[in-house]
């Protein structure tokens, strides 16, 4: 189902004309939206409200229609996320080794829901349902990098280097 | 000399810490004055050896794994350049036995070099499928696949000379072939390491499809969830274009057919192939109604041939080797082979290229080893989030499309999960109808409003409030759900849940003994398909 919750207000200032820019590049192709909504999120790193009416106008469709897309897709975020994406993979597989664990570890150690972010803005905790690497389960995914099997102890130092790099970035 | 070593570049083997290896032996090798050339080559899906370090010896290809960075300087040292024994070493990989007894024809090359470079591919065959393939009129290339007895292997098991057929007669300007690359049942990777092991493979198979039905244009989707397939492809789809394999001229033929790389957006239902064809059209990925079929009126209303990745890149080998060859393997009317991929709780989780017609038992013991955890494997569930779980009474059972029908079970994509004995099966139902929930299109009420119910109902059977009343409720739901649903989401959903309930009834607190039984057995009647 698609994300049921109002969006966040998201006061971020980006460049509209840069933005502009990044939809028309990727606008070409027939049945552009997702391309285009994929290049707005890869420029900014989410979805902000205001692009909604620049892609509508690119593409001719009614804003109504790219809400619908935004919100119907789970990787479309319209709020930034933290400088990290971590995924969890919630499915058979990594189930069946020992997935549950890693995710009570995150919500216990880190204090993380899914959809939620660490304090620190280091990393925002998702669910995936399959990455693709059941032989090696369980699986996370961090940013573009899938890492095979985990279990709480190394989930809790890869989290821990993402946190210290961003702290001494 | 330099010594020829391969270090997987697949997301599995890099996932498992194959660049860090990948590393380790360059830096060694310079610190030795040993010179390398490293290949970065696919996986040859022999999962629990990756990171699979492989040596190019006289006698052939030399296998060390799981190889972690720091056994490095130990294998230098034991002389694994020359293909000398150390702890970690399994000798000729293609002797290996859970390779050795492979019929590898889909994966053929799948493992053995860098995925991107041409003249390898074509050194091992590829393109050979192809170049027949322009040679005959489309008439005979749709005969010969169908000959060979190709069924979709995405999971639906549709014949694909006959979808070929049907948009080859319909007549339209332009046509499309689509390859739905969205992989998304838990427990199968067999796309996913062919995109990127053998990307040419698949970008093949879709020229001969466009051949085949006078289509001029394709798309490959794929998933989010693999960012290096996507990259992969998309360097392929640009190199065979430079070496005019695809474009307005393809090999001097004047066939004109050309390719896109298209990115889904994290959305499970995008698999089922009309609302695939909304995405990419740039839609919400809802399910349309079926007739028109999309051999008819499909990508932006023009006749189009959907194939899964396995089904598209079984076609070269199919044309290559002629349709007697490929149907000579399986049984009954399951012919060829099938990338049985082995996850979940198994010791030695991979792919297993196999004729049908083999068992689970084999599968899972002869080749995976039994349970990763070393404990009993208890259910099994064969053919994605929506296929049935199975109990060790069914391993025997052969794997073919109707032998698997008639035990309400389906292959599917040929994912395996095992699962050992502490799994919660009743957990594992409630998880069928939670993803449903999730993932449902919300099209149609039986799949949204259904699964949702079906959480609760299953919370109220476990929790033992009013049981014998819920259980007739959630089996009359999942037949609203079976018969009512648009698509394959909310019409199979109910088939982990219904033999969850059927094999493992003791799970959800159900007493399978004395009178119990017989209420059992008259409120959980097998589904039908």
């Amino acid at each position: 189902m698609p994300h049921a919750s109002a969006p966040p207000d998201d006061p971020t200032p980006f460049n509209t004309d840069a933005v502009r820019e990044v939809i028309r590049a990727a606008a070409s192709v027939p049945g552009a939206m997702l391309p285009v909504l994929h290049a707005v999120q890869g420029h900014l790193g989410h979805i902000p409200s205001e692009v909604v009416p620049l892609v509508a106008q690119a593409l001719n469709v009614s804003r109504a229609e790219v809400q619908g897309v935004l919100d119907f897709y789970h990787d479309f975020r319209r709020a930034p996320p933290g400088r990290h994406l971590v995924w969890i993979c919630r499915a058979e597989s990594c189930q069946a080794m020992g997935a549950e664990a890693i995710e009570t570890h995150a919500r216990n150690h880190l204090g993380l829901a899914y959809h939620e972010t660490t304090a620190d803005g280091a990393l925002t905790l998702e669910p995936v349902y399959c990455l693709g690497n059941c032989a090696c389960s369980p699986a996370v995914r961090v940013d573009g990098e899938i890492h095979g099997r985990m279990d709480p102890i190394r989930f809790e130092k890869l989290v821990e280097e993402l946190r210290a790099e961003t702290v001494t970035a | 000399m330099s010594a020829r070593v391969f270090v997987p570049a697949d997301s599995g083997a890099l996932s498992v810490g194959a660049e860090q290896v990948a590393r380790a032996i360059l830096a060694e090798a310079e610190q030795r004055r040993e010179p390398v050339t490293l290949v970065r080559n696919g996986s040859r899906g022999l999962y629990w050896l990756e990171p699979m370090v492989e040596v190019e010896t006289r006698a052939g290809r030399i296998a060390y794994g799981p190889v972690r960075a720091e056994d490095v300087p130990d294998l230098f040292a034991a002389g694994f350049l020359s293909g000398h024994s150390h702890r970690l070493g399994h000798g000729l990989t293609d002797h290996i036995p859970y390779l050795a007894g492979q019929e590898r024809l889909t994966f053929a090359r799948v493992g053995l070099s860098e995925p991107l470079n041409l003249a390898d591919y074509c050194e091992q065959g590829g393109f050979v499928g192809l170049r027949r393939a322009l040679e005959m009129p489309p008439d005979a290339l749709i005969r010969e696949v169908t000959d060979s007895g190709l069924r979709g292997r995405g999971g639906a098991g549709f014949p694909t000379g006959v979808k070929w057929s049907t948009v080859g007669k319909a007549v339209a300007a332009t046509k499309y072939v689509v390859c739905n690359a969205d992989e998304g049942d838990s427990g199968t990777f067999s796309d996913r390491m062919l995109m990127e092991g053998d990307p040419y493979c698949l970008i093949e198979g879709m020229i001969i499809a466009a051949r085949a039905v006078g289509a001029q244009e394709g798309y490959i989707y794929s998933r989010s969830e693999y960012p290096h397939a996507f990259a992969i492809l998309a360097s392929a789809i640009q190199r065979a274009r430079e070496a005019g394999y695809l474009g307005p001229d393809i090999l001097g033929t004047g066939q004109a057919f050309d390719l896109e790389v298209r990115l889904g957006a994290g959305a499970y239902i995008c698999g089922e192939e009309t609302s695939m064809l909304e995405s990419l059209e740039g839609r919400r990925g809802l399910v349309r109604f079926k007739p028109p079929l999309p051999a008819i009126s499909g990508l932006f209303g023009q006749p189009t041939v959907i194939n899964n990745v396995m089904s598209l890149a079984s076609v070269p080998v199919i044309l290559a080797k002629g349709s007697a060859f490929y149907r000579d393997y399986g049984v009954g009317r399951s012919q060829g082979t099938l990338p049985f991929q082995l996850a979940g709780n198994i010791r030695h989780g991979g792919l297993v290229e196999k004729a049908f017609g083999l068992t689970l038992n084999e599968l899972l013991y002869d080749y995976g080893g039994g349970s990763a955890s070393g404990r009993p494997i208890r259910a099994v569930q064969v053919g994605g989030p929506l296929g049935a779980y199975l109990p060790e009474s069914r391993f025997d059972v052969p794997l073919d499309y109707e032998a698997y029908s008639r035990i309400d079970a389906m292959i599917g994509h040929g994912g395996i999960v095992a699962f050992d004995d502490r799994v919660d099966m009743a957990k594992m139902a409630r998880y069928a109808m939670e993803f449903c929930a999730i993932e449902s299109c919300g099209k149609c009420t039986p799949c949204r409003i259904g699964s949702q119910r079906g959480v609760e109902i299953i919370d109220r059977i476990v929790a033992g409030r009013e049981r014998s009343k819920n259980l007739i409720l959630l089996d009359s739901l999942c037949d609203t759900m079976v018969n009512g649903s648009l698509c394959a989401l909310g019409g199979m959903a109910p088939y982990p849940v219904r033999s969850a309930l059927q094999h493992f009834p003791a799970d959800f607190g159900i007493d399978t003994s004395g009178i119990a039984e017989r209420e059992r057995t008259e409120t959980v009647p097998s589904r039908r398909i």
